[in-house]
């Protein structure tokens, strides 16, 4: 009997934590609707067209001739089937390593100089690789996203990334699947998208590029990437490299068909 | 003459489409892995060496097989390191500090910085605390229910330890036998879990 008291006591106890727990996750949840409101990035989407258009680097050219895999200069739409194989490079690429491309081989930039920070940091002025991101992934707002599977080095890309998906290493043992496989996983409050579902790899391959308010920046795809590593304890990657590439060619065809909605903004 | 037209044909148009793809082989892909990472600070390219463990687990999709499970879980537990005193609970207080605490290891960590086991993260603790995450179970009144007997200390001791020693594949990190926590580190956790004051036990 006292026993019986004793864990019906100990069941509301964690009834009334749990009932806590909900009360903020609403809260949360309304703070999120509150912040879709205004969203600094299309300040960047501005800035983003300005770079585009403008004749820059040591050529003295814009950026009209890129081919993000639509043709020269087409910008609307070209997001979404991105990571694709290009035949000029010989290889996949996502936006991000495509833009690289076009400003070194087109504009005359130096390779090494634009990978070397790629991402802004706190406080700082964004960087141009970020603010054309934010211009090109807003001319695909609504498109429903379609990285494409037809080349075999497309198929060999999604192959490999699935690969690294799964791979556990470093001393966590930890790999992307083990917080991003499994339904309804929270790391505290936050919560993590299964990628092995379409709807939460839809919802959250659509929302990157995003406004991150915490950090007062526009985070790109590779960015996203790359902090995830750096809480996974592996070593860090390398902005544009094949792993990084081919680890969103996975997501992105996971992602198949979800609307794109980016520049987002998140807490 | 008409057949082995067909027959080229055929061949063509296999050839035109995907079934000559070849996927990438394991060590084709892992040599692409690891050129796409580079050591920064603390964290070096040789963290994408898997371990036995590791490969074993990715392989087979953190569901090995019995003989191989039974295997994993035997070297697991022969790497926990008990404490030689004997002296199984520290202080909860400090244990609910590294309990909260989630750095170390990164490569924006020092080779100084002293590491936080991040429970909450994964696990429910105190009641107090409802940021919590729920890749774990409930560690709610964690010794409340299961008493603080030495056999209870041994085997909470060896979870935190090396927590494939009782189950192979765990998503949960080897928290001795990685040196990420020391073992005075583990005991104040072990005190959050298990001493009857504990935040974790009322």
């Amino acid at each position: 009997m006292r026993a019986a008291i004793a864990s019906a006591a100990l069941a509301a106890t964690v009834a009334g934590a749990a009932l806590a727990q909900d009360n903020t996750i609403i809260q949360i949840e309304r703070y999120r609707q509150m912040l879709q409101e205004g969203n600094p990035a299309e300040l960047l989407v501005v800035r983003g067209e300005g770079l585009w258009q403008e004749k820059r680097g040591p050529k003295n050219v814009s950026l009209a001739a890129c081919d993000l895999g639509l043709g020269a200069g087409v910008v609307k739409g070209a997001y979404i089937q991105m990571p694709r194989y290009f035949a000029d490079a010989d290889q996949v690429m996502d936006f991000e390593t495509r833009l690289v491309h076009c400003m070194v081989s087109l504009q005359g930039f130096k390779r090494e100089e634009l990978t070397k920070t790629p991402y802004s940091g706190a406080g700082q002025r964004q960087t141009d690789i970020e603010s054309l991101t934010a211009f090109v992934v807003e001319q695909s707002r609504g498109a429903k996203i379609a990285v494409p599977q037809e080349h075999p080095q497309e198929k060999a890309s999604f192959d490999r990334g699935r690969y690294l998906f799964y791979m556990r290493a470093g001393p966590y043992d930890f790999a992307c699947s083990t917080c991003h496989g499994v339904d309804n996983q929270r790391i505290r409050l936050q919560d993590l998208p299964n990628f092995e579902k379409p709807e939460p790899a839809q919802r959250a391959f659509a929302t990157w590029p995003a406004y991150r308010v915490s950090q007062g920046a526009l985070r790109t795809m590779q960015w996203r990437l790359w902090d995830c590593f750096r809480q996974m304890r592996w070593p860090e990657p390398i902005f544009a490299s094949q792993a990084t590439v081919d680890l969103t060619t996975y997501l992105g065809v996971r992602a198949a068909g979800g609307k794109m909605d980016s520049p987002s903004i998140k807490r | 003459m008409k057949k082995s037209l067909i027959f080229v044909v055929t061949i063509a148009a296999l050839a035109g489409c995907e079934t000559l793809y070849t996927p990438p082989t394991e060590q084709e892909t892992q040599a692409v892995i690891k050129a796409g990472f580079r050591d920064r600070g603390i964290a070096k390219v040789e963290r994408l060496n898997q371990s036995e463990l590791q490969q074993q687990c990715t392989k087979h999709g953190n569901n090995p097989p019995k003989d191989v499970r039974a295997r994993l879980e035997k070297a697991a537990l022969a790497t926990v390191k008990y404490p030689a005193d004997g002296n199984w609970l520290g202080d909860f207080k400090l244990g609910e500090r590294i309990a909260q605490t989630g750095a170390g290891l990164q490569w924006t960590d020092s080779p100084q910085s002293v590491a936080g086991g991040n429970c909450y993260a994964c696990h429910q603790l105190s009641k107090a605390e409802i940021s919590y995450g729920n890749i774990g179970p409930t560690l709610y009144n964690y010794g409340k229910l299961r008493g603080s007997g030495e056999g209870v200390a041994r085997y909470t001791w060896a979870k935190i330890w090396n927590t494939n020693s009782f189950n192979a594949c765990s998503s949960m990190p080897r928290f001795g036998d990685a040196g990420v926590l020391t073992e005075e580190q583990i005991r104040h956790l072990m005190a959050l879990l298990l001493d009857p004051n504990s935040p974790v036990n009322k």
